[in-house]
């Protein structure tokens, strides 16, 4: 990746993630006699995000979704590359900077649940925020915590509840207003509805999208639910295996995708219309476990286009002619030899 | 008694979720004839209120056995020597759970023994509950080598049979009350120590304490907050299993001559030193082992109870 030019502070990103990757160090299969081996989550992940803005980030389970979040976070350390937020590093985590920095960051859970504490009444954990960071008197702090519930669309009368006695899309509200009374600027949603009914899922996007509105805020949004990404998204990256496959526009990107684990994506979006509907593309075989990454792209054991290049060269997440970045040698006619015979 | 109404409280969450199932207008016909007796009793099973008064009965001595008690436990008299109990074709009312080999009266003796176990197994389990925790809590929170050192230290705690530990420690430092009391204090502290590691570690990975550190709590807000409420019942309900242990455990050393020394009395010591006229005079070593087999079972009920009653979400 390129160095960003420098920016006058207005037009900078909210966040810029460069190169961002994460190893863990595991044991193959074996228990204590296992091989030490190395997994890398993510490697070599690059976007920026502005104020009001939101980037979709999707992908199957374990292709690095919510290590990228943790890691834009802070709550990991990354072992290569840089988060940038607002033209600062994030600093390591528990210090006293990454806990001042919880002002401007916040996160929601995909299990609002887990994400609460029984014991204690969720008024008293929506303002549970403004006492850690010791903003304002305490006397205010519950008119405020009121104020959030109110922005959230819960009444006064939510205060004393406790979370066992709230519907899932109620604790969700009551996970958002917890985030947003310290005024974030960018706000990680890990999964936020995929834990939802259907019918509180369409609530829940509303709601995001008009808090969206009225705090400029930034949304990282991890999400496997392609319509909801498109509906809500400024912009959408494809993960897969631990690297971005595809980012760009989330109309050009899910109604003609390039590349072609996005294609498959996309072919099992589920669509009423007999006469719209596409043939569905089924990949072969699961996804490669990521301690075995294979050579060259990593998506080619289960690529139906990949050609002899594929297997020793890894593809550069590069712009197409109508601007989207695409990791792919085939989409980019770069190819070369035919398609390799099937296996 | 204590079988029938045992399981009172589990009949009675049967009826709840039985309740619970039915359409609204069932559960009113259903509650309406109720009394508010039934209520109550549902609310303070009968077992509950039993062992309830038998440990406030238990403190009240502890806490006023000067008044009650009619003699010291050190006095003598040896011209009435091994008197029975006045229900046991004894005649002497002066003594009413009759006297010792020495002329003391059991009684009087019984009720200093009460406040002295009491006192050991309180304290020893509080110190063991607090050592506990926090050296869990410690191993969840730095993880790597100080949770590497907590595990081995519980790991040979639990390997070493206490009592060897103890015979050690009151063989080499002597044996004095606030020694005796530690050691009751060390006995036993693994549980909490892997209790309070397994839930705090659990409760840091994924859920309320990590969606807490998230908004930027600092540490001791974290664990004082969040996680030792959470863990609270937890370890209540381990601490009333243990208490009647430290009891039995006092109880055994004092037996064996290793726990509480003459003059002082325990609850231990009266039955260890009654052992030899147990064909005699069986009432010196009877008093002590009632109270000490009605209060572990009283402590045990209540601690049962109380894990429920903590439980917001069973409320």
């Amino acid at each position: 990746m390129t160095d960003t030019p420098i920016v006058p502070p207005a037009d900078r990103p909210l966040l810029q993630v460069r190169d961002l990757a994460r190893a863990f160090h595991v044991r193959r299969a074996g228990g204590f006699f296992g091989r030490p081996a190395t997994l890398h989550a993510v490697d070599g992940v690059s976007f920026d995000l502005r104020r009001g803005r939101t980037l979709g980030i999707v992908g199957e389970s374990g292709c690095g979704k919510t290590t990228t979040a943790r890691l834009v976070l802070g709550v990991l350390t990354p072992t290569g590359g840089r988060v940038e937020f607002e033209g600062e590093a994030v600093p390591a985590p528990g210090t006293a900077a990454w806990r001042a920095l919880r002002r401007r960051m916040q996160m929601v859970y995909q299990d609002p649940l887990g994400a609460l504490d029984r014991r204690i009444p969720v008024g008293q954990q929506v303002m549970e925020p403004l006492a850690i960071h010791g903003i304002g008197a305490r006397a205010e702090w519950r008119s405020r915590a009121l104020e959030l519930l109110d922005a959230v669309g819960l009444g006064a009368t939510f205060f004393a509840r406790y979370p066992h006695e709230l519907s899932g899309g109620q604790r969700q509200r009551i996970v958002l207003a917890r985030a947003l009374i310290l005024e974030p600027s960018l706000l990680v949603c890990d999964e936020p509805i995929s834990a939802l009914d259907v019918s509180i899922q369409a609530q829940v996007i509303n709601l995001l999208l008009d808090l969206q509105a009225r705090f400029d805020l930034g949304f990282l949004f991890i999400s496997h639910d392609l319509k909801v990404v498109r509906q809500i998204c400024h912009e959408v990256a494809v993960m897969y295996l631990g690297r971005i496959v595809e980012q760009g526009d989330p109309d050009q990107l899910l109604v003609e995708p390039a590349h072609p684990y996005t294609q498959a994506l996309v072919s099992a979006i589920p669509i009423a219309a007999a006469a719209r509907r596409r043939p569905r593309l089924i990949l072969k075989g699961d996804p490669p476990n990521p301690v075995d990454r294979p050579a060259g792209c990593s998506f080619h054991p289960r690529c139906p286009a990949a050609t002899a290049r594929c297997l020793v060269d890894i593809p550069a997440l590069k712009p197409l002619p109508d601007g989207r970045l695409v990791a792919c040698h085939v989409a980019h006619g770069e190819a070369g030899a035919r398609p390799r015979a099937a296996a | 008694m204590a079988i029938t109404t045992g399981s009172g409280p589990s009949a009675g969450e049967d009826a709840t979720t039985r309740e619970r199932n039915l359409p609204p207008g069932e559960i009113v016909e259903k509650r309406a004839p109720r009394g508010r007796t039934a209520r109550f009793f549902e609310a303070w099973p009968p077992s509950v209120l039993l062992a309830l008064g038998w440990i406030l009965a238990m403190l009240f001595i502890a806490a006023f056995v000067e008044i009650l008690a009619a003699y010291s436990y050190t006095a003598m008299d040896l011209r009435a020597r091994l008197t029975p109990p006045v229900f046991w074709g004894g005649t002497d009312v002066r003594h009413l759970l009759g006297t010792d080999e020495l002329g003391r009266d059991v009684l009087s003796r019984l009720l200093y023994s009460i406040r002295m176990s009491l006192l050991i197994a309180f304290f020893g389990t509080l110190i063991a509950a607090t050592l506990g925790t926090f050296l869990g809590i410690l191993a969840a929170h730095f993880r790597g080598w100080v949770e590497d050192v907590v595990l081995m230290a519980i790991d040979f705690q639990a390997s070493m049979p206490f009592l060897i530990i103890a015979l050690a420690v009151l063989a080499f430092f002597g044996n004095s009350l606030i020694l005796f009391i530690c050691l009751m204090g060390f006995h036993g502290w693994e549980r909490y120590a892997r209790i309070s590691r397994g839930l705090a570690i659990s409760a840091n990975e994924q859920g309320y304490a990590g969606a807490v550190r998230q908004l930027g709590a600092p540490a001791w807000r974290i664990y004082g907050r969040h996680i030792l409420p959470n863990i609270a019942s937890t370890l209540i309900v381990s601490m009333t299993l243990a208490f009647p242990e430290t009891i039995l455990l006092e109880s055994g050393l004092s037996f064996l001559g290793l726990g509480v020394q003459p003059p002082l009395t325990s609850l231990g010591n009266m039955v260890g030193y009654g052992r030899e006229y147990i064909t005699r005079a069986p009432w010196i070593m009877l008093a002590p082992s009632v109270i000490i087999i009605l209060t572990t079972l009283s402590i045990s009920i209540v601690g049962d109870w109380l894990r429920d009653r903590l439980d917001p979400t069973l409320k």
